[in-house]
């Protein structure tokens, strides 16, 4: 089985790469993404998915930005996995946002492995998969090749941006970038930087990535192998840290999988374990294992106030952004605190802030999942913006 | 340090739920009359965010903090610009003069330093507008006196042990806090048990003894 299933996921991820389930705009070698790093990329591409009309004013754009490991399947069936889009209970037709009101585009990010140029791209150079000769990417690259996507798509102001988790950095940086072309931001479950601990999650994943032999230094395309283990492992890791122990121990407990007793041995004897395991192995179907190392590095450079000399309430000094800052009581990867801190920095700037923060025992996920407290303060904030902006009720 | 409770039990003082022709609490409108239009105004402890509505109804661009979770929601569900946070410990985030108005109302007597409290007031706005409870009415001193038990009235009906007012105060006693704190008196209102205004000429120890609550607008004497 071992090899066509390798021969077939390998094929997939290279196919969703280049040409993606998704309409892609591709900039020519005229249009360079200039990086932090120092380097540009060009030509490049960008896939991204959107749903919803554009209004005649082109006032309704809603920027939906994903998190780390999501990608521009925000509200349709996803083309590899076959599952439903990462945040269909938010975004559709009646959801809080609402594809019948708004615009909705959500781009895969710089560094992605879904139709956006990353490491699982072809490098015009040399024809090869680039790999680790991707140049290091932050998370104002992404913002600014989104910028360019809606350059080109002729959408000068967004009527909101919204995003969890790394989802989240990119709209605060957007609103930080571009406050005129802002009007309302939706931070959720994020933070201004990323902490030493988050840091340190991360560089554990990346390492048993690493560590994997099919890595092969990065040339797994190459050598026709893929860091399954490696990237499943990483993955079995961030996933303990978007939930929480109130969480997993209603979830599972220390319940058996499909037996009375322990089999005193390393089988997945507990349904935790077995759900770890899944949660791997789907993982790595779908996902490139340089993208991972990619994603969590721009994640880890993150430190908005580092770009405004240290003072973070210069990122929002007179923004005419309203925002909505959103966390939940049980998550501890990007705890109240950070997000206190954004609002914080954002009175002293002078912004228009709300803050709530959901009670809920679902960890950092919850941003993700079922929560109508979210749904209605989201739908509640967009709906005041958009009688501030003169958007017609849908 | 604790949380101080803003008004987070439903709202039901004889005062709070009197309301005027168009529905609005008479209490509100008093206080929305002290306010400027076009003006920045924050409104600590802002419940389910009415007061909130009525201002901005009159042009106000106001922004809000409200400790319980469900006010929040439901004021970011109304597009209202409300902060979770606590009056002790979070007016300190505000930067000097911020606000051109900041209310307190029916607050600062369940708050942990008022007097910590009503300095940041001054400090983030050039008008604060404080309310409370006049704990020198008649009837409250009646019921110490005669009754020998720390009163309840309709107005304030928890008892000691079971209230998130700490910190009550008289009409004289909150002038003496404006002259500590450095407050230049503007305006003063008492208000009777039904949330109207008592009689404009009346002496001080009037109000202290007639009002239920009072409503003062204080600006910096500096």
């Amino acid at each position: 089985m071992a090899e066509t299933q390798l021969k077939n996921d390998r094929d997939v991820r290279l196919r969703e790469a280049e040409h993606p389930h998704s309409p892609v705009v591709r900039f020519s070698a005229d249009e360079p993404l200039k990086l932090d790093a120092g380097s540009t990329l060009a030509p490049f591409q960008i896939g991204y998915q959107t749903y919803g009309t554009l209004n005649r004013d082109r006032s309704n754009a809603v920027l939906i930005c994903h998190a780390l490991t999501g990608d521009q399947h925000v509200a349709n069936v996803h083309p590899v996995t076959g599952k439903p889009g990462w945040w269909e209970t938010m975004v559709g037709p009646g959801k809080p946002i609402d594809t019948e009101r708004y615009f909705v585009i959500c781009p895969n990010v710089v560094g992605g492995c879904m139709g956006t140029i990353g490491p699982a791209s072809l490098d015009p150079a040399t024809g090869e998969v680039y790999g680790l000769d991707f140049p290091v990417i932050t998370v104002r690259d992404m913002v600014r090749a989104q910028a360019m996507l809606l350059d080109h798509l002729g959408i000068e102001s967004l009527f909101s941006v919204a995003g969890g988790s790394m989802g989240g950095m990119q709209v605060l940086q957007w609103a930080a970038s571009y406050p005129k072309r802002v009007f309302s931001a939706l931070p959720i479950a994020t933070a201004t930087r990323h902490s030493a601990q988050n840091i340190a999650f991360h560089e554990v994943g990346r390492q048993a990535v690493m560590a994997d032999p099919e890595w092969h230094g990065g040339r797994y395309f190459a050598s026709g192998g893929n860091p399954r283990r490696g990237l499943a492992v990483a993955r079995m890791g961030a996933h303990i840290t978007y939930l929480s122990d109130a969480a997993l121990h209603r979830k599972f407990g220390r319940k058996f999988q499909d037996r009375a007793n322990p089999t005193f041995s390393f089988d997945a004897d507990f349904q935790v374990e077995s759900y770890l395991r899944h949660q791997g192995s789907t993982f790595v179907e779908r996902f490139d294992a340089n993208s991972y190392l990619y994603l969590t590095r721009a994640m880890d450079y993150f430190d908005l106030a580092a770009d405004y000399g240290g003072v973070l309430a210069n990122a929002f000094r007179d923004t005419p952004t309203r925002f909505c800052v959103i966390s939940f009581t049980s998550d501890w990867l990007f705890p109240t605190s950070d997000s206190r801190a954004i609002v914080h920095a954002l009175n002293a700037g002078g912004a228009r802030v709300s803050f709530a923060e959901i009670e809920t025992d679902k960890g950092h996920d919850a941003f993700l999942l079922e929560e109508p407290e979210l749904f209605a303060i989201v739908r509640g904030f967009l709906d005041g913006a958009g009688r501030a902006r003169g958007l017609e009720k849908g | 340090m604790t949380p101080v409770l803003m008004r987070q039990r439903p709202d039901r003082t004889m005062a709070e739920a009197a309301r005027g022709d168009g529905g609005t609490r008479l209490d509100h409108l008093l206080v929305a009359d002290m306010i400027e239009p076009g003006s920045r105004v924050l409104d600590v402890g802002c419940g389910d965010g009415e007061l909130l509505k009525l201002l901005e109804a009159r042009g106000v661009d106001g922004r809000g903090i409200e400790l319980s979770r469900e006010g929040v929601n439901e004021c970011v569900a109304k597009g209202l610009a409300v902060v979770q946070g606590n009056a002790d410990t979070d007016l300190a985030d505000y930067p000097d003069d911020a606000f051109d108005y900041v209310i307190l109302s029916q607050t600062l007597q369940a708050t942990q330093r008022p007097r910590i409290v009503f300095e940041h007031l001054l400090r983030i706005a050039r008008h604060a507008v404080v309310s409370f409870p006049n704990f020198g009415h008649w009837k409250i001193r009646l019921l110490l006196l005669f009754g020998g038990q720390m009163p309840t009235t309709a107005n304030l009906p928890d008892t000691w042990y079971d209230t998130p007012n700490i910190h009550f105060c008289t009409i004289k006693d909150f002038r003496q806090l404006c002259d500590v704190v450095g407050a230049k008196m503007e305006k003063a209102v008492a208000l009777n048990a039904w949330g109207r205004p008592l009689r404009l000429t009346a002496p001080w120890w009037f109000w202290n003894l007639l009002g239920e609550q009072a409503v003062f607008l204080l600006s910096r004497r500096r």
